[in-house]
C-alpha cells in the first residue's frame, strides 16, 4: 500500500496487557482520511487505552500503529506533528496564562509566527480577551475551549477526542459540538471516543463499538438511524460489561 | 528546532511556574533551614563533634529538601494531565527530561546557596576559604542527585504511595553521590586543598555522566509505562 492511498490511522492487531489482565485483545481498525469515526463502549471496554496507544501515549504489548502508512513506533516525532488530542484533561498549566500555555506548546511544536497563530486560535475559541489571565482561574468550559485552542495550535489533520463533552455545561457543550461540525467540514480525520450515543451518531461517518477490549460492531452511519444504532449498541453491550479498562 | 532550544523552553516553563507560585522553593528552603537549625541545638558551635558532623548534616538538609522539590516539580506535570500534553509534542522525550532536570538542579542549588551561610554561622565552620571547592562539589553532586531524582519522580508520581515511593527508590541509588559529596565537603571544611578532593570529584563526575545518560535514554519508556 503506498503512503498516499494508505489510511490516515491504522491499528494493526493491538494488544495491551496489564499483568494478566488484557485491556485490548487484538484490535485492528483502519480510519480513512477525512473520516469521522466514533468509538462507543461501556466503561472498561478499552476505548481510552486504544486512544492512548494510537496517540503514542502508551506502548502496545503487541501490534502496530501506522499513520499514513508510516509506523508510529519507528518515527514517533514525525507522526506526532499530525496529531491533536483533546482528552478529559486540559493539558494546561494552572500557573501560566492562556497565552503562555499556548506559547509553550507552540515552541515545542516548532511553530513559526507564533504570536499571530496564538491570537487566531484564541479568537476562534472566544478567549482572546482572557489571553493574559492565569488558567487557574478558568471555568471548566473555558479550560476546554483553551484545550481546543492548544490542540489546534499546530493545525493537525488527525484529531483524537476522548470524551470531550465530559463535565461541560450546556453552553460549552454546544460550542464544542459546533466546533466539531466545523472540523468535520474541514476534511480532517477524527477519532472520537464518547458515551453520548446521539452526539456521536450525529457527528460520525462510522461507528465502532468496543466491548471487553475487542471491536464487536463496526459500521458506517449512512443508512442507520439513531434508534437502530441504540438498539445495536445495547444488544452488543448488554451483559458484557467486563474486565477491560 | 534544536535540542538546546527545547530544553530551554521546558526550563523556561518550570522557572516561570515556580516564579509565580514559589511553593516549591519556599518548602524546600524551609525544610533545609529547619534541619540545620534543629541539628544546631544538639551540637556546641565550633566543637569538634559539630565540625565532624557538619558535612553530613548539610547533605541531609540538601537531599531531603531536594526530595521535596523533586516530588513537587513532577506533581505540577500531573495536574490537568500536562505530562500527556508534553508527551504528545513532536520532540525527543529525553529532552523533556533534560529540561526538567536542569530546573531541578537550579532549584536545589538555590536552596544550597541560601542554606550554606546560615549553616556556616550556626555551626561556626569556615566556608569562605573553600567556597570554590564547595561550589564544584555542590554542582556535581546536585546534577547526579537531580538526574536520578527527576527520573524516579516520574516513576513515583503514578504510584499510590508517591510521597513514600520517591525517597525509597532514590536514596539507595544515590548512595555513591551522597557519599562522595559528604566526604569531599568534609575535606574542604577541614581546610584541605583540591588534591584531597580530586578523587571524590572524579567519582561525582563519573556518576553524573552515567546517571544523566541512563536517565535520558530510559525516560521515554518510563513515561509510556
Amino acid at each position: 500500500m503506498t503512503p498516499d492511498s494508505s489510511p490516515a490511522v491504522a491499528a494493526v492487531n493491538l494488544t495491551k496487557a496489564f499483568g494478566t489482565h488484557y485491556a485490548l485483545r487484538g484490535v485492528s481498525l483502519q480510519v480513512a482520511r477525512n473520516e469521522v469515526t466514533a468509538i462507543f463502549g461501556p466503561n472498561g471496554a478499552g476505548k481510552t487505552t486504544f486512544l492512548r496507544i494510537v496517540s503514542g501515549l502508551s506502548r502496545p504489548s503487541s501490534g502496530e500503529v501506522l499513520f499514513n502508512g508510516n509506523s508510529l513506533h519507528e518515527n514517533p516525532e514525525a507522526a506526532r506533528t499530525h496529531i491533536g488530542v483533546i482528552g478529559h484533561q486540559s493539558f494546561l498549566y494552572n500557573e501560566l496564562t492562556a497565552a503562555e500555555n499556548l506559547t509553550f506548546y507552540g515552541k515545542l511544536y516548532g511553530l513559526i509566527d507564533l504570536p499571530s497563530r496564538i491570537k487566531k486560535v484564541l479568537e476562534e475559541v472566544g478567549l482572546a480577551s482572557r489571553a493574559g489571565d492565569r488558567v487557574a482561574g478558568f471555568s471548566r468550559g473555558m479550560l476546554q475551549r483553551l484545550a481546543i485552542a492548544r490542540a489546534m495550535l499546530h493545525d493537525p489533520n488527525i484529531l483524537f477526542l476522548d470524551e470531550p463533552f465530559t463535565g461541560l455545561d450546556q453552553h460549552a457543550a454546544t460550542m464544542l459540538s459546533s466546533w466539531l461540525r466545523r472540523l468535520r467540514s474541514e476534511q480532517r480525520t477524527i477519532l472520537l471516543v464518547t458515551h453520548d450515543l446521539e452526539q456521536g451518531m450525529s457527528l460520525a461517518d462510522r461507528i465502532v463499538i468496543f466491548v471487553r477490549g475487542q471491536i464487536v460492531f463496526d459500521q458506517p452511519t449512512s443508512g442507520m438511524n439513531a434508534e437502530q444504532f441504540r438498539r445495536a449498541y445495547f444488544e452488543h453491550v448488554a451483559g458484557q460489561q467486563g474486565d477491560a479498562t | 528546532m534544536n535540542a538546546l532550544r527545547i530544553v530551554l523552553v521546558v526550563l523556561w516553563k518550570d522557572l516561570l511556574a515556580e516564579f509565580r507560585t514559589k511553593e516549591l522553593l519556599s518548602s524546600m528552603l524551609l525544610f533545609a533551614l529547619l534541619v540545620v537549625v534543629i541539628f544546631n541545638f544538639t551540637f556546641e558551635p565550633g566543637s569538634r563533634a559539630a565540625v565532624e558532623a557538619a558535612p553530613g548534616i548539610l547533605w541531609v538538609a540538601f537531599t531531603f529538601a531536594g526530595v521535596l522539590g523533586l516530588h513537587r516539580a513532577f506533581s505540577r506535570e500531573v495536574e490537568n494531565g500536562c505530562l500527556q500534553g508534553l508527551m504528545l509534542t513532536p520532540i525527543d522525550r529525553g529532552l523533556i527530561f533534560l529540561g526538567k532536570m536542569t530546573g531541578n538542579v537550579i532549584f536545589i542549588l538555590l536552596v544550597e546557596i541560601i542554606t550554606l551561610p546560615l549553616f556556616a554561622i550556626l555551626f561556626n565552620v569556615p566556608v569562605l576559604a573553600g567556597l570554590g571547592r564547595l561550589s564544584v562539589i555542590f554542582l556535581l553532586a546536585t546534577i547526579g542527585f537531580a538526574a536520578v531524582g527527576t527520573l524516579f519522580s516520574a516513576i513515583a508520581i503514578n504510584t499510590r504511595t508517591r510521597e513514600i515511593m520517591l525517597p525509597i527508590l532514590l536514596f539507595p541509588v544515590e548512595v555513591p553521590v551522597i557519599l562522595a559529596a559528604v566526604n569531599a565537603t568534609a575535606a574542604v571544611l577541614s581546610g584541605r586543598d583540591w588534591s584531597a578532593i580530586s578523587g571524590w570529584l572524579k567519582i561525582l563526575l563519573v556518576f553524573d555522566l552515567i546517571f544523566v545518560m541512563v536517565c535520558y535514554i530510559t525516560f521515554e519508556y518510563v513515561l509510556e509505562e
